[in-house]
């Protein structure tokens, strides 16, 4: 027995107690919260409650739509920068990456402060532009997200193939549409999942804006505040399953890509 | 004989990089319509450099490129109606074969029924019927290559460049390769620009040759030329096996060289140092009293249809194919016709010598171990435990590899001190060549080194040869 305390199964075991502790328990709980009422009866009345009552829904497609929002100006700010700085010859390139990824090391709450101060200055009272303001303080945290893949990506494109392209007759921009962009989807899909997916929960962002709106995450803190767990979980459930669609629908793009279908 | 037309032609192409470095200089270079040319040489002489600005990936610092006799240097690579197989092959993997091989036509906004019928055909000419929908990574790599030389030809270029196509495959496929890339040369007409470190698959395949080294043209010419008459040392050495001897010639028709006196057919006035070169088939052992020069047979080695037989004479090293063999320690003789002898006026009186490796893995020439360990000179390689691995971590058979010096007249200093000398021998010519003697120093081991000295010494002078380490080039022959 214990020659072998430190097999390779054997050293799984922390994480295992971990994953159960931590996620296995929690979503069960969560579960059994989401199929129950307050009285500890088996319910479906959450579920169709949240499909039912138009403020959920409601904040359902407004989360979506700044979830999608966000993604979409990180991707339109990070392709061309990732882009240029991985075909650039630049001596000072890891700098530069540097300064993009450095955002991430100041802590949040104080970027997030800075951020309110200068929109507070500009704009007066937030509240009149909640979207516009959450969309900001999103892309501003989830950038470097994007941006790092899609670099890697594209830095780690042979450089052959550009020039097969060129040589087969494409001009430049031919030769990005054709061979660049399809082979760096893989970096942007990577980029959008770690870029929407934190934007679909987050609330932070919105709530240290003094936003007068709701997004889904919002909303679960506002049900759990009153002290309503069971409504607060199946949102909470809800929301995993589209997040857990999403992923699936990105893998399932990655793969038909490599696999050789041409995407453009 | 046919008129026919340069289709590319290069004229004082030039190529240096920001830092300094010259990968191509002063580069020459007309081809036939139709030819089939390759550019042979060791890696860093500017072979892929010229290619690559050929096919306009690079822009030569200066120099014309001049395609059917218009200018064509600055050119983009899609606007030239040239093709290259890339050396790894760079295959698009996000297409099928099919989409792969189409990519150009598309380009040309080429009708789909007509892009059909073209990949049916070059597929079929590649011998890869079928594969259309395949995906690149369902290929081996040989299949790989032809997508790859489809996917060019389909095009129908006017040139097609290819850059050590058959590098990353075995060698069965290499040689069927070979054959089939001569084949579709005759059947397709198109001009083939090709570029190998392998002597082998270049005297194979091409009707001209250009060697080159160090960025400059060292020959040009057939297979048959290239191989029969070489126009420098290094030519000699790079294609094919040879023996290799720096001489002089003594008398009309007369050279003297390995230790012997040859007569020869190339006419070269008395005095010339000289650089002759004979071709391991064209030694000929007979019994000591008939040869020219007498040695040791130091190793016998089968080669299929022949005997590699390595002679000793002296210091010098002769090496026979023969379909007789001989058994080691026999004590032969060497004779060679003299239209097998082929003389170089030598411009370049670099002195080449073998070095030899002691039990302690030191470089050792006659009897002096040299400061120089051989990691340093066997590239990549590394000692463990006494015994040196190569980058790949197995053992180097040192009886195997012959390593070679190379050292330069002028970096060889005469001395009185004989026994401090590497080497000792009697000065046997001298020529003043304005600022400083050029002496021919004949060994006691019967080689002859050329020397450049400022200081007059006398005929017949004995002296010692002081050979700094740092300024001696090391290779490796395996």
């Amino acid at each position: 027995m214990y020659k072998n305390i430190f097999s390779r199964k054997s050293l799984g075991i922390p994480y295992l107690l971990f994953l159960l502790l931590f996620v296995l328990l929690p979503l069960f709980v969560l579960i059994y919260y989401a199929f129950t009422n307050g009285q500890g009866e088996f319910t479906v009345l959450n579920l169709t409650g949240f499909f039912t009552d138009p403020n959920t829904l409601g904040t359902l497609c407004y989360s979506f739509g700044i979830a999608a929002v966000t993604t979409v100006v990180c991707l339109l700010l990070a392709y061309p920068a990732a882009y240029i700085l991985a075909i650039s010859k630049l001596p000072a390139k890891s700098i530069i990456i540097m300064l993009f990824v450095m955002p991430m090391w100041i802590n949040f709450s104080l970027r997030i402060t800075a951020l309110k101060e200068i929109l507070t200055w500009m704009e007066g009272r937030l509240a009149y532009h909640p979207f516009f303001n959450t969309v900001l303080g999103m892309s501003y945290d989830f950038l470097p997200f994007m941006i790092l893949p899609i670099y890697t990506t594209i830095s780690k494109l042979d450089g052959a193939l550009l020039e097969a392209a060129r040589d087969l007759g494409a001009g430049e921009l031919q030769a990005f549409l054709k061979v660049t962009l399809p082979l760096s989807l893989p970096g942007i899909l990577s980029g959008v999942s770690m870029v929407f997916l934190p934007a679909m929960t987050n609330y932070v962002v919105l709530d240290m804006l003094y936003n007068s709106t709701y997004i889904m995450g919002s909303l679960i803190g506002s049900y759990f505040a009153a002290y309503n767990w069971n409504g607060g979980s199946m949102i909470a459930l809800i929301l995993l399953g589209i997040v857990c669609l999403f992923t699936l629908m990105t893998r399932g793009i990655e793969e038909e890509n490599t696999r050789g279908g041409a995407l453009l | 004989m046919e008129h026919m037309t340069n289709i590319i032609e290069l004229r004082h192409i030039t190529k240096t990089y920001e830092d300094g470095f010259s990968a191509v200089s002063d580069l020459n270079l007309e081809v036939k319509k139709g030819e089939f040319i390759t550019f042979l040489g060791p890696s860093g002489c500017g072979k892929t450099t010229t290619l690559r600005m050929i096919a306009g990936f690079d822009l030569p610092t200066e120099g014309e490129i001049l395609l059917n006799g218009k200018p064509i240097t600055e050119l983009p690579p899609n606007k030239r109606p040239i093709n290259t197989v890339f050396q790894r092959y760079a295959l698009f993997p996000h297409m099928n074969i099919y989409e792969n091989i189409a990519f150009g036509l598309r380009q040309k906004k080429t009708p789909e029924n007509v892009i059909a019928k073209k990949v049916k055909k070059v597929l079929e000419l590649v011998d890869l019927e079928g594969f259309e929908r395949r995906s690149i990574d369902t290929l081996s790599g040989g299949q790989q290559q032809r997508v790859a030389i489809a996917r060019a030809v389909v095009n129908e270029p006017q040139i097609l460049l290819l850059d050590e196509p058959l590098g990353a495959l075995d060698l069965k496929m290499r040689k069927e390769m070979q054959l089939e890339l001569k084949e579709m040369h005759r059947e397709l007409g198109i001009t083939f620009i090709y570029v190998t470190h392998d002597q082998e698959e270049a005297l194979t395949m091409s009707d001209k040759i250009v060697v080159m080294a160090e960025g400059k043209m060292q020959q040009i010419g057939s297979p048959e030329d290239i191989y029969n008459e070489p126009a420098n040392a290094f030519v000699a050495d790079f294609i094919g096996d040879s023996n290799i001897f720096n001489g002089i010639m003594t008398g009309k028709l007369k050279a003297r060289f390995c230790g012997g006196e040859f007569v020869c057919v190339d006419d070269v006035e008395e005095g010339t140092h000289i650089t002759a070169v004979v071709r391991p088939e064209d030694v000929i052992l007979t019994a000591p009293e008939k040869g020219r020069i007498r040695g040791i047979v130091t190793s016998v080695i089968f080669k299929g249809i022949h005997y590699e037989i390595t002679v000793e004479s002296g210091k010098n090293e002769i090496v026979a194919q023969s379909v007789n063999s001989a058994a080691v320690g026999e004590r032969v003789g060497v004779q060679v016709e003299p239209d097998n002898i082929h003389i170089m006026i030598a411009e370049d009186h670099t002195n080449i010598f073998a070095a030899e490796i002691n039990k302690n893995n030191e470089l050792e020439y006659n009897g002096t171990v040299l400061n120089v360990p051989l990691t340093r000179i066997i590239r990549g390689s590394r000692e463990e435990d006494g015994t040196l691995l190569d980058a790949s971590g197995s053992e180097i058979d040192l009886k195997k590899i012959r390593i070679k010096i190379s050292i330069k007249p002028q970096d060889i200093e005469l001395t009185d001190e004989q026994e401090e000398g590497l080497v000792q021998g009697c000065i046997s010519n001298l020529i003043y060549k304005g600022d400083h003697y050029s002496y021919v120093i004949h060994t006691d081991l019967e080689q002859d080194f050329v020397v450049d000295d400022e200081y007059l010494w006398n005929m017949d002078d004995q002296v010692g040869l002081l050979m700094p380490v740092e300024k001696m080039v090391f290779t490796v022959r395996k």
